[in-house]
């Protein structure tokens, strides 16, 4: 079981029930759960929709997957007429190398993420929500699945949801292994059981989306806030955060720290706090060389960058990277950049489809040139190359996994040149072996 | 004889399976969990299956091993009982995922994607799997272990082993 940690700088909005047994449906309304889609409801049937994309734009949330778009603007963008049903859609395709909140989501507070689908639903008027989770995540899928059944079984779901004239469906469904598939058209040619091949865009989602009906798309992160928004209060829930960053993170902290985990800091946390105060700082009294801070497909960051760095979309993307899914990645001065770059670029090539050349052949010699790189064959020419490569990747493809192999492995060369320097002429690595870690800590 | 006896799948699956496609507006959805609830039950994706999976859903046998194709958690060969999937995804590896790799390889005889001796076990290093917090982090079929060192291997094994043993009464 995934270890749940604290502390006291957290501001508990979506991890709030964790660990408090709310997966049990009537735990869960104990907990004020299903409060927030009747609130809803009690706006009558003409109101609501306009309400709640009012309380969602108010609120600043935005989208927890990566691109921070806002949630609220996002259905609006959802026709009000429509030929074809509508559909909502969640996406726990969690794949981004660093990130594990939504596991804990699906673990602990499953009904949040069905009251946030069914939020999403009355808003734009669809009757049907599905569930994506990643294959990996059975026993996840399992949790969901009952809670889902509970909610039909209590009638919470079906044909009139909470007496009212709304109607509302949930089904779950499961992937089968390809990180590609978090991407929201791949995800939906995923579910319509075919190759999780991107869609060429426009048109959005919105407007032509799953089964040709007007789609939201949302991470489950995202999802699972709307109850909190709608609960507590579009306002109440954008002061948490920072200007235009409304609300909460789940921070995931991995890598070299001494307390990792997944904690949830309001909008515009200092990173360095993040790292030294939260985490509990550098494994083994280290010295910090670098940090991901936003899943794998994000720049790194030095030191020197994160001092007095908000985590929030905008500011992060200023400092030239993004904030990404959430994924803080803290790698300590023992830890060798070029293989760090290999071990990253191994996944895109691993991951990307096939479909967009650029990217296909992209990580595949970015993979290439890297390996050779770190087992000491490189050449300084090869350094250049593979900055080269890497731009000529930079929005080249259809889907965002072409920028998300370039843009770190732009990073590493910008950022570590002298350690790619270092690896050349036949040297070995100046670094031990990442395992080596464990065993020379006192 | 019932379409239930003729199926390749247990009377389980194969009314699972009934239900499934029933669940959405396009029967074809229930293409992927299919496929991966079919290898849950035989091991892989036999072409057996692939062929009543076409049938049930109306699709070409190419369409369908098209699609399975593309996934990677899908086989098309037996694995051991248990495949144990070490992720060595950076998060993990930060924490020294391949020290445990190596000592999965050094317990098991095998390497990436090999078939322990047994058939009890095989090995695979897989890409995040979603527990980056509590690295290193395996999956033996679909249960997590985190925050492993390689001390924790030989445990983990013997456990499996003897779910293994008590399974087939030796």
């Amino acid at each position: 079981m995934p270890r749940l940690v604290s502390h006291p700088d957290e501001v508990k909005i979506v991890s709030k029930r964790f660990g408090m047994g709310a997966a049990n449906i009537d735990r869960y309304i104990e907990l004020g759960g299903y409060e927030a889609v009747k609130k809803c409801i009690a706006q009558g049937p003409e109101a609501c929709p306009a309400w709640i994309i009012n309380e969602m734009k108010a609120s600043n949330l935005r989208g927890r997957g990566g691109a921070g778009f806002p949630t609220g603007l996002k259905w609006s963008f959802v026709p009000k007429q429509s030929a074809k049903p509508k559909y909502v859609l969640v996406n726990g395709d969690e794949s981004e190398p660093g990130t594990c909140k939504d596991h804990l989501i699906f673990l602990h507070d499953p009904h949040a993420v069905i009251e946030g689908t069914m939020i999403a639903g009355l808003a734009v008027g669809a009757k049907m929500g599905f569930i994506y989770l990643r294959g990996e995540y059975r026993y996840l899928l399992t949790i969901m699945e009952k809670a889902v059944a509970d909610a039909y079984a209590k009638g919470f779901l079906g044909k009139n949801i909470f007496g009212s004239e709304h109607e509302f469906q949930v089904v779950t469904q499961t992937g089968a292994g390809a990180y590609e598939v978090g991407e929201e058209s791949a995800l939906m040619e995923s579910l319509e059981g075919k190759r999780g091949i991107p869609r060429i865009r426009p048109p959005f989602p919105a407007v032509v989306g799953l089964y040709g009906g007007p789609t939201i798309i949302n991470n489950a992160e995202t999802i699972a806030s709307v109850p909190a928004v709608i609960s507590m209060g579009a306002a109440a829930y954008a002061a948490v955060g920072t200007e235009r960053n409304g609300g909460t993170r789940l921070f995931c902290l991995s890598g070299h720290v001494e307390r990792p985990g997944v904690y949830e800091l309001p909008m515009g946390y200092n990173l360095k706090k993040m790292i030294y105060e939260v985490g509990g700082g550098i494994r083994g009294g280290r010295k910090l060389k670098a940090v991901v801070p936003g899943g794998s497909s994000t720049p790194v960051l030095l030191p020197e960058e994160i001092e007095n760095l908000g985590m929030d979309f905008d500011q992060v993307g200023k400092a030239g990277s993004m904030l990404g899914s959430g994924g803080v990645v803290v790698i300590d001065d023992q830890t060798c950049m070029v293989e760090f770059a290999l071990r990253t670029i191994s996944f895109y090539q691993h991951e990307s489809c096939g479909w967009c050349i650029p990217c296909r052949e992209g990580t595949d010699w970015l993979k290439k040139s890297l390996t050779r790189f770190h087992a000491g064959f490189g050449t300084e020419k090869d350094i250049d190359n593979i900055r080269y490569l890497a731009e000529n990747m930079m929005g080249r493809t259809f889907c965002p996994l072409g920028d998300a192999a370039a843009m770190p492995t732009l990073g590493f060369v910008k950022k570590f040149r002298k350690e790619f320097e270092d690896h050349l002429n036949g040297k070995p690595c100046p670094f031990a072996k990442q395992g080596a870690v464990e065993l020379t800590v006192v | 004889m019932s379409a239930e006896t003729m199926s390749v799948f247990s009377p389980k699956l194969a009314r699972r399976f009934d239900a499934l496609v029933e669940k959405y507006p396009v029967k074809r959805s229930a293409l992927v969990p299919m496929l991966l609830y079919a290898q849950d039950e035989i091991g892989y994706v036999s072409d057996a299956a692939i062929t009543e999976i076409a049938d049930r859903l109306g699709l070409t046998e190419l369409d369908v091993k098209n699609v399975a194709s593309y996934y990677s958690m899908l086989r098309f060969k037996p694995a051991g009982r248990f495949n144990i999937q070490v992720c060595t995804n950076i998060s993990c590896m930060l924490r020294g995922a391949y020290d445990v790799l190596d000592r999965f390889q050094k317990e098991l005889g095998v390497g990436n994607k090999g078939i322990a001796k047994d058939g009890v076990f095989s090995l695979e290093e897989v890409e995040c799997i979603g527990a980056c917090c509590w690295g290193p982090a395996i999956q033996v079929n679909y249960d997590f272990h985190d925050e492993l060192t390689p001390d924790h291997v030989p445990g983990i094994l013997s456990g499996y082993r003897g779910q293994a043993k008590a399974k087939e009464g030796f």
